[in-house]
């Protein structure tokens, strides 16, 4: 078990290396920071000062390097836009995000799950007809306009939910929350459901599929002739054989959530870190830029991480093998 | 005007006087950069710091100068190097502290000091000084006429305040700083910062002890501005009554704005002209009549109605409209002709046409990218095969001004009114501290000399001689090819009475309500 976490944190290291390194070869072609440093009065003479005194005119690895030495000390500079140190602006921002990646995610295994076991159990029904079919919207729409149409049906025709912001938040000193107003929980609804809808049909049809996979197998059959309720074989025998591949998917996609959180934020202007890096990719805000982009790749890897811890809870017989190496 | 204007507000605020708390919720595509009042030179900061910071004159909500925290200016009669400023008395900063001379002597000083953007505009001064308490000169390298047009976005702060808050100087980006004034802020202007989310939300307070209670309508008590990027969402966010005044409507919903039974949309010129810049010394377009050709091959009235769904005024000429050496007859744009453009290009040896590749933003103007597509399409009508290169301006801005372009887009305001502001940057030729925006390669000694002379030239009805020659040489050489001057829309309630300003920067101060 610690030789796994050892293992596993040391691959982080080499894709967290990996990951700055690219970002890093991207941003040559990014544009030129200096263009909106710079007011357009500025002649080409200041111009130039300063892309020397910014070190854009360094050499990549020099650059690299650079970004590397200081990241190890969590120093990330100060953002171009607005001057503030990047480590704070990230930090100020992440609640936001976590927030509603959580609520999304949970969105997503709630109603994906039950979803996906209904429409198994009562197949063909007019019901689970209606769920599969209008799911395909969930696949096939693109985040950025899901956004709008609910924006348009719930905020501007029958103006029960706010279209942009994150309501009020309550500041308990380390963290903003929105949980604990009512408008910051109502400003959640449609963001939510806007980022998690994807993962919510992706994890219904997931479940859908493996419990129809695992309804034909022997141990169900044999269950039922031993006379148990419906209730005890759907949940205690058939839903535990299929939670392995839900949560190594449910796991993947709340690192996608986090790091796809940007379109839904940009919409709803939803204040996290995503409309913040959006806004440093207009700005060409390097130190902003590479932080985040680390900062993502650093929440992939750790969720993965505990995804795989996760089977040696799950699944009885990864437990045992690994017993069995050990001894 | 001005009486007129200050009659009316005199009038409006006496009817409204028993008015009840108004606040105001205030979006705009893009969110204030930082509170410190030099360290940015754009458009959406500026408009923050407006409603926080006054600057010594500023231009009211028609475009025109009015006196602000200084109530009179004048060069001295016995030295046109010398600018006297009368400063305002009692006015007193939102911390209680009185503005003096010398808050106008540290203000300036700082916005020449290093790290600031503003410093620019202020190149020609050689000193400032207090004269007493509420006089200030101002001291310039040879005379200055133009010397009050750069001061509308010069903003004063309150020298005891920057001293103990240690921020003496704005921040400097290049040195990765960052200060106090980034967040906070102590000035004169008719609202009070109450709180600050970046992105998020900024709550401005009426200011209880403003200059100005008696000038202005003063009908606003609260500002809630919040920056909405997505402008599907922000026009939404105006619709469901979420906001009250929006800048940066969509052309695409101008239409479902006005449309509303609760919503008005107010309309205004822009003082920003959109233009295609062409390689004067490279290439097919260094042939004079390529350019005539190019010129009178844009269909100008059909980019304003397919493209620009009527918002925008097609013109001749890269000026806006309320510049200084303006006139009818230069903002007349060239006849749609193809058949002279045909023969233009017959004529200069290529009836066969030539590949170019034009160089384009996508983020940065009013449908930037669709005017692009159209001239493609209308330069192949003259033969002409273009590449279309549509880049984020990050991108695209050091492209075009880097001399790679041969045919780029480009728009320009002009914040001071006066065309020495256009010359200076898109005439000139391109040396170390003029003509960073003339990548096309057109240098005239003759014209480069006049424009040197306009900064100072102290007779008027002269300095505007030589400004209609320099543009009279501009309209020859064609290195440029105007399209347009882009169009304001603000939506917002219908109560709301509230002009469209040509730099698009709201003065929340002179907001009335019906």
């Amino acid at each position: 078990m610690t030789f796994i976490i050892l293992n596993r944190l040391f691959q982080a290291v080499l894709v967290l290396l990996f990951v700055a390194l690219i970002s890093f070869l991207i941003f040559r072609f990014v544009g030129n920071p200096v263009e909106n440093l710079m007011g357009q009065e500025a002649t080409l003479a200041q111009r130039a000062a300063l892309e020397e005194a910014l070190g854009l005119n360094d050499p990549i690895h020099i650059q690299y390097f650079d970004f590397l030495w200081k990241a190890v000390r969590f120093d990330f500079g100060n953002s171009y836009r607005g001057a503030l140190p990047v480590a704070e602006l990230i930090a100020s921002r992440l609640p936001a995000t976590l927030e509603l990646a959580l609520t999304s995610a949970l969105f997503a295994v709630i109603f994906g799950v039950f979803m996906g076991i209904y429409t198994a159990i009562n197949r063909g029904s007019v019901i689970t007809n209606f769920i599969l079919s209008s799911s395909l919207i969930g696949v096939s729409l693109p985040t950025f306009l899901i956004g709008i149409l609910l924006i348009w049906l719930f905020s501007v025709e029958l103006n029960w939910l706010p279209s942009f912001g994150r309501g009020e938040v309550v500041d308990l000193g380390w963290w903003k929350t929105g949980f604990l107003s009512e408008s910051g929980l109502k400003s959640l609804v449609l963001p939510a459901i806007t980022l998690g809808l994807y993962q919510m049909t992706l994890i219904m049809r997931l479940t859908r599929s493996e419990m129809l996979e695992v309804l034909r197998q022997d141990y169900i059959r044999l269950a039922r002739a031993l006379g148990l309720t419906n209730k005890a074989v759907y949940f205690f025998h058939a839903l535990p054989n299929i939670l392995i591949p839900v949560i190594t998917i449910g796991g993947l996609q709340l690192g996608s959530v986090i790091a796809f959180a940007i379109i839904t934020e940009t919409v709803f202007q939803w204040p996290g870190v995503g409309l913040l890096f959006i806004n440093a990719v207009y700005f060409v805000d390097i130190p902003v830029m590479s932080a985040y982009l680390l900062l993502v790749g650093f929440a992939f890897v750790l969720i993965n991480l505990i995804v795989d811890l996760s089977y040696f809870f799950i699944d009885p017989r990864l437990r045992d093998s690994e017993l069995k190496d050990e001894a | 005007m001005i009486k007129h204007l200050l009659i009316s507000a005199a009038i409006v605020t006496a009817s409204f006087a028993t008015a009840s708390a108004e606040t105001v919720r205030w979006a705009r595509a893009g969110d204030s950069i930082t509170m410190d009042p030099h360290a940015q030179n754009e458009g959406p900061t500026h408009t923050l710091s407006h409603q926080i910071y006054d600057t010594l004159l500023h231009r009211d909500m028609a475009g025109a100068i009015i006196p602000s925290l200084a109530t009179e200016w004048a060069a001295l009669s016995d030295n046109p190097n010398v600018w006297r400023f009368t400063l305002r008395k009692g006015v007193v900063f939102h911390d209680g502290s009185d503005f003096t001379s010398e808050d106008v002597v540290f203000s300036l000083n700082r916005a020449m000091a290093d790290g600031s953007e503003m410093k620019e505009l202020l190149s020609s001064v050689k000193e400032v000084r207090a004269v007493d308490s509420h006089i200030v000169d101002v001291e310039t390298n040879g005379a200055n006429p133009l010397l009050i047009n750069n001061l509308t976005n010069m903003f004063m702060m309150d020298k005891g305040w920057s001293e103990d808050n240690k921020v003496t100087t704005p921040h400097d980006v290049a040195k990765g700083e960052t200060n106090f004034a980034t967040m906070n802020t102590n000035g004169t202007g008719a609202f009070m910062l109450v709180s600050r989310a970046v992105d998020e939300k900024t709550i401005l307070k009426a200011n209880p002890n403003y200059w100005g209670k008696d000038i202005y309508p003063n009908q606003v008590t609260e500002i809630i501005y919040t920056p909405i990027q997505s402008s599907a969402t922000r026009v939404a966010a105006l619709l469901s009554g979420e906001v009250d005044i929006i800048q940066d409507v969509p052309v695409q919903d101008l239409g479902r704005v006005s449309a509303s039974a609760d919503l008005q949309l107010a309309t205004a010129a822009q003082n920003r002209v959109i233009f295609f810049g062409l390689d004067t010394v490279n290439g097919p377009t260094a042939n004079l009549k390529v350019r005539q050709a190019m010129n009178i091959a844009i269909n100008r009235d059909s980019i304003k109605k397919i493209v620009m769904r009527g918002q925008s005024d097609p013109t001749g000429v890269i000026m806006p409209p309320f510049v200084n050496g303006w006139t009818e007859a230069l903002n007349q744009h060239p006849q749609y002709d193809l058949n002279k453009a045909k023969a233009l290009m017959k004529d200069a040896g290529y009836s066969n046409g030539f590949d170019i590749v034009l160089n384009c933003p996508n983020d940065r103007y009013v449908n930037d990218e669709s005017i692009c597509q159209a001239a493609v399409g209308m330069m192949a009508k003259i033969g002409i095969t273009v590449t279309l290169d549509a880049k984020p301006k990050a991108q695209h801005f050091p492209i075009a001004k880097g001399g790679e372009a041969d045919f780029y887009m480009l728009g320009w305001g002009v914040p001071t009114f006066d065309s020495h502001y256009i010359f200076n940057y898109l005439v000139h030729s391109q040396t170390n501290d003029r003509g960073s925006w003339n990548p096309t390669g057109y240098s005239n000694a003759d014209v480069d000399a006049m424009i040197v002379s306009l900064e100072s030239e102290t007779d008027l009805t002269k300095r505007d001689d030589t400004i209609a020659k320099i543009w009279a040489a501009v309209q020859v050489a064609q290195m440029y090819l105007p399209i347009h001057n882009q169009v304001l829309n603000w939506g917002m309630r219908k109560d709301i009475m509230f002009d469209v300003q040509p730099e698009d920067t709201p003065l929340f101060q002179f907001l009335t309500f019906k």
